[in-house]
């Protein structure tokens, strides 16, 4: 799995860091996104996949 | 705006809940989710819009290009609704593209996840601390006015960086303001005195900051080379304290009713502590309390479905039909606190999703960590049928929840 994001649409609700914490985290200085593992391991690609469906602006992109 | 640009509506924008069951949505959702889901319909407001009822088209429209959130907050509901009034510069919830990303950039570092979990402790006091109060006095007690109302002001009095010895009179000018019966006047004055107090704070942050949102957000905005206006900031100031006092207050005292009616869901939430995240999200999916859904223009042509929504006409999402559209969630109807419900709609969709979504999260999760473990026998000390429901106001709640122990 590769994932990519796309900041400039994020709207920093935080979904993501909720969802998968190993995964994305977000800047102290404006909540946008920040990928912190684009290739997670497998055992984090089911919080992964949920943290795209949960982006409520769609920037979170999976490659399987 | 022009209307009828499409076919002339079929149906009435639905308002009315079933008296049996008080947490279902208001009657006639189903019919539309199954029926005819992109519907055009009437509403209070005296205008035709489209009603988007099922989780999927709501998710989609919720995030199309081609809509505007420069309209009145909630105004298809709202039969005295002003459509001809500008709106007010810095109102985050009514501005659009550049200007909304704008606004939302200078708050969202405010929101995260992380800064939130810091205020955690802070929360858990003031929880601990109202319920001991709670248990000191005599019973009954009104849950709503005193615990409810005021644990989410309290946190946004933390927040704004209100001074601790104005906070009683902040809070109590502002539980006025978010309440149902009150005479016309001194609403009025409640609202004055709030307007003028948020200046004041906001003036105050500008002269001397300290470690609190507003002076943040002043600096913030500064050093990006874009300042805001006292105006911008106090409009700011105002929607957040707007946003996140009722909302949340109105989701504690539904939930808690809800748990007392569903003794068995709530034995196992007492059982295993671990379900509380989980039964927080499952309560914002089942009880949706935005009842009236989000209103929006449609400035370019969106396909939907079947059907083109066209510039110039209003929609309505509703936020409470998508939640219990059985496609994206099972047995929608029930109340399951080991559902994962994260997906839910009740922060909206889009980029205008609730900013203080985490906030509410802890909030309601710190609540309900506490409120039935210190408290085991609390119940309702009026027959339920006595209760009475805000169905009128944009945002649902219970009027008063006497309880006692």
């Amino acid at each position: 799995m590769r994932v990519s994001i796309d900041e400039d649409g994020c709207v920093g609700a935080g979904q993501c860091v909720l969802a998968a914490p190993d995964v994305f985290d977000q800047r102290d200085e404006d909540g946008i996104v920040v990928l912190l593992d684009e290739a997670p391991a497998p055992h984090l690609h089911d919080a992964t996949r949920e943290a795209a469906v949960l982006c409520p602006a769609l920037v979170i992109h999976l490659a399987e | 705006m022009t209307e009828a640009l499409s076919k002339p509506s079929t149906g009435t924008f639905p308002t009315e809940r079933s008296k049996d069951c008080p947490f279902d949505p208001a009657v006639g959702y189903q019919e539309f989710r199954e029926k005819e889901p992109i519907a055009r319909v009437s509403c209070p407001a005296g205008i035709d819009a489209w009603l988007v009822t099922r989780y999927d088209d709501v998710r989609v429209v919720l995030n199309s290009p081609g809509l505007s959130s420069a309209v009145p907050v909630m105004g298809h509901a709202n039969p005295q609704a002003d459509f001809t009034t500008p709106m007010n510069p810095g109102s985050i919830i009514q501005t659009d593209g550049e200007a909304h990303a704008r606004l939302r950039r200078l708050l969202t570092a405010e929101f995260t996840v992380k800064r939130i979990q810091a205020l955690r402790p802070y929360i858990q006091k003031l929880i601990d601390d109202h319920i001991d109060a709670m248990l000191a006095s005599t019973e009954p007690v009104d849950l709503v006015r005193d615990f409810a109302l005021p644990i989410p002001s309290l946190v946004i009095c933390e927040l704004l960086g209100v001074p601790y010895e104005q906070r009683d009179r902040f809070q109590q000018q502002s539980g006025i303001l978010t309440s149902v019966d009150v005479d016309p006047d001194v609403a009025i004055q409640a609202n004055a005195e709030i307007q003028g107090f948020v200046s004041q704070l906001v003036v105050d942050k500008m002269r001397n900051p300290t470690d609190d949102l507003i002076s943040r957000l002043i600096k913030r905005a500064q050093d990006a080379g874009q300042p805001l206006t006292v105006a911008e900031l106090v409009v700011l100031a105002l929607s957040l304290l707007v946003a996140g006092h009722e909302t949340t207050a109105n989701m504690i005292t539904l939930s808690t009713l809800t748990l007392l009616r569903n003794p068995d869901q709530l034995e196992e939430l007492r059982a295993n502590p671990d379900l509380v995240p989980a039964a927080v999200e499952e309560m914002l999916r089942y009880l949706s309390v935005v009842q009236f859904g989000l209103f929006r223009a449609i400035t370019e042509d969106i396909p939907l479905g079947d059907e083109t929504l066209r510039a110039g006409e209003w929609l309505v999402t509703s936020l409470a039909s998508g939640n219990r559209d059985t496609a994206a969630f099972p047995n929608a109807d029930q109340l399951d606190v080991h559902r994962k419900a994260s997906a839910h709609l009740a922060f909206g969709y889009g980029a205008h999703q609730c900013l203080g979504q985490q906030l509410a999260r802890v909030e309601l999760q710190q609540v309900f960590s506490t409120l039935f473990t210190r408290i085991p026998t609390l119940r309702l000390d009026v027959p339920f049928e006595e209760l009475r429901f805000k169905d009128n106001t944009l945002v649902y709640g219970v009027r008063s929840l006497p309880v006692a122990w």
